[in-house]
């Protein structure tokens, strides 16, 4: 396994550092079943740092479940998932202490019931960063403001609608000033005239250089803000390409007719 | 009606109920202690921990209270010399407690999780995706919204274990309410539907309250989605 790894990364940079470009998520011949299902089949995937990576395909395709073994939340069943050079661990400390720094956003939100929109967002960074009480509130006032809802701190989740918890929710992944953002469907649980609002602070995010992978179904996002564009189909990556090209020139005849059927109207 | 004055001038009743309401506060705070440590195991990372609390909650689950408790004064406290007190009342009185406590924490188990399973499963993986240990995820998020979520099942649970004081009796608890009906009846024949009533009311005025603060508890405290 280790002199296998110098094949693999040849161009390495020795010592981390913040130049773009460095492969920060590395997906190396990724397969999982669920039971006779094949969902994820020789998944093979670098995603660089400040890459805005956009994962589309049809329904069933293995998306957010490629999505999910990212930060483990999937188990996989071979290969070898790379955050930043590190592999990921099994279950434990070492597993969550890298879960705090890949943001994830669901696509129903799922921030905590119990909770107001505040402590939603000063949790993990307290219980996890040891951050200072004060210190995290105002860095969670910080980011409320930017993604425009700081004037629903004090409520409770359920008193917002569905565009602004996902904003709190996206707020909250930024606390713990992940290296990378994971975003699962973010828009697909949303009301239309929401879907924008969300959109509007994951382009923003995007441009700011950081490094996203984002399943969606808006090709009007995937246009605007994505580097790349993944298409799978079958639990398989069939195309990888700029939005330009992807969109223009399709090679597969999967992704012509997943275009065709979604771009028609 | 000259026969319920006389039996509550003879009998103390009221110390009688005094003593169940001590067995089972004392019972519910040790219960549901063990009841939240027993769901924890149940829904732990650790499958040892998992084998071991299902073992347990299947075991008392499934024994009848009454041997729970005639073990406890033959078993631990006669054979395996498991003593609280040098006093009889008093050493009784707290195996009486253990022996409900162990009993009634596999029903607390029991209705903390099905508490548990009202809380969406998106919970624990945001609180796992922002780097939550298991204990601060089940501490923080899930066991907040399950108490929450579980307060009517929790509530029978408490009434259960109040009636069930009364087999405090056969741990030799002998001033709790039914171990005294006896007495009653033994030396009151004559009264027996007096003293079926009184025993019986008292029950249902300590219970009703129970249930109607329970009904209103789930109502005021559900997780709002």
């Amino acid at each position: 396994m280790s002199d296998k790894k110098e094949e693999v990364r040849p161009t390495m940079p020795l010592v981390p550092g913040d130049e773009p470009g460095r492969p920060l998520v590395e997906l190396t011949h990724v397969e999982k079943h669920f039971g006779d299902l094949h969902v994820l089949k020789d998944i093979n995937l670098t995603v660089n740092k400040g890459e805005v990576l956009v994962v589309v395909g049809p329904s069933g395709s293995g998306k957010s479940t490629m999505c999910r073994t990212i930060n483990r939340l999937e188990t996989i069943d071979s290969g070898d998932i790379r955050i930043d050079g590190k592999p990921l661990p099994q279950e434990g400390k070492e597993l969550a202490s890298l879960r705090a720094e890949v943001g994830m956003v669901f696509q129903s939100f799922n921030l905590f019931a119990n909770k107001t929109i505040l402590d939603n967002v000063t949790l993990a960074p307290v219980k996890v960063r040891h951050m200072d009480k004060k210190e995290a509130e105002r860095l969670a006032m910080d980011l409320l403001d930017r993604v425009g809802v700081a004037t629903q701190a004090n409520k409770m989740p359920s008193q917002l609608s569905g565009g602004q918890q996902q904003r709190v929710a996206i707020a909250r992944a930024l606390a713990m000033k992940p290296k990378v953002m994971l975003f699962d469907e973010p828009t697909s649980a949303l009301d239309p005239e929401m879907v924008n609002e969300v959109l509007d602070v994951m382009v923003e995010l995007a441009h700011e250089g950081m490094t996203m992978i984002c399943v969606t179904h808006e090709m009007g996002f995937a246009r605007k803000a994505a580097d790349r564009i993944v298409f799978m189909a079958d639990g398989q990556i069939l195309e990888q390409n700029t939005p330009d090209e992807f969109f223009e020139h399709p090679q597969t005849d999967r992704a012509k007719d997943f275009l065709s059927k979604i771009l028609t109207h | 009606m000259n026969g319920f004055v006389q039996l509550l001038q003879t009998y103390d009743v009221l110390g009688a109920f005094l003593v169940n309401i001590e067995l089972t506060l004392w019972s519910a705070l040790f219960s549901t202690v063990l009841g939240v440590i027993l769901v924890m195991m149940r829904i732990s990372p650790i499958s040892s921990l998992r084998a071991v609390a299902g073992a347990y909650v299947e075991l008392f689950k499934n024994l009848p209270l009454t041997i729970i408790m005639v073990f406890m004064v033959l078993g631990a406290y006669a054979q395996l010399k498991l003593s609280f007190s040098d006093t009889f009342a008093t050493n009784f009185f707290w195996l009486a407690v253990t022996g409900l406590s162990l009993y009634t924490a596999a029903f607390v188990c029991e209705s903390l999780r099905s508490g548990i399973n009202t809380v969406p499963i998106g919970q624990a993986e945001a609180a796992r995706a922002l780097g939550l240990n298991f204990m601060q995820a089940a501490t923080q998020i899930i066991l907040p919204q399950a108490f929450r979520g579980s307060v009517a099942p929790l509530g029978n649970t408490l009434i259960a274990l109040l009636k069930n004081s009364t087999v405090a009796a056969a741990a030799s608890v002998s001033t709790e309410t039914s171990s005294l009906m006896s007495e009653m009846i033994e030396f009151r024949p004559d009264v027996i539907v007096q003293i079926f009533l009184i025993f019986a009311l008292g029950y249902v005025i300590l219970i009703i309250p129970i249930g109607m603060l329970t009904t209103y508890l789930s109502n005021k405290l559900a997780v709002r989605r």
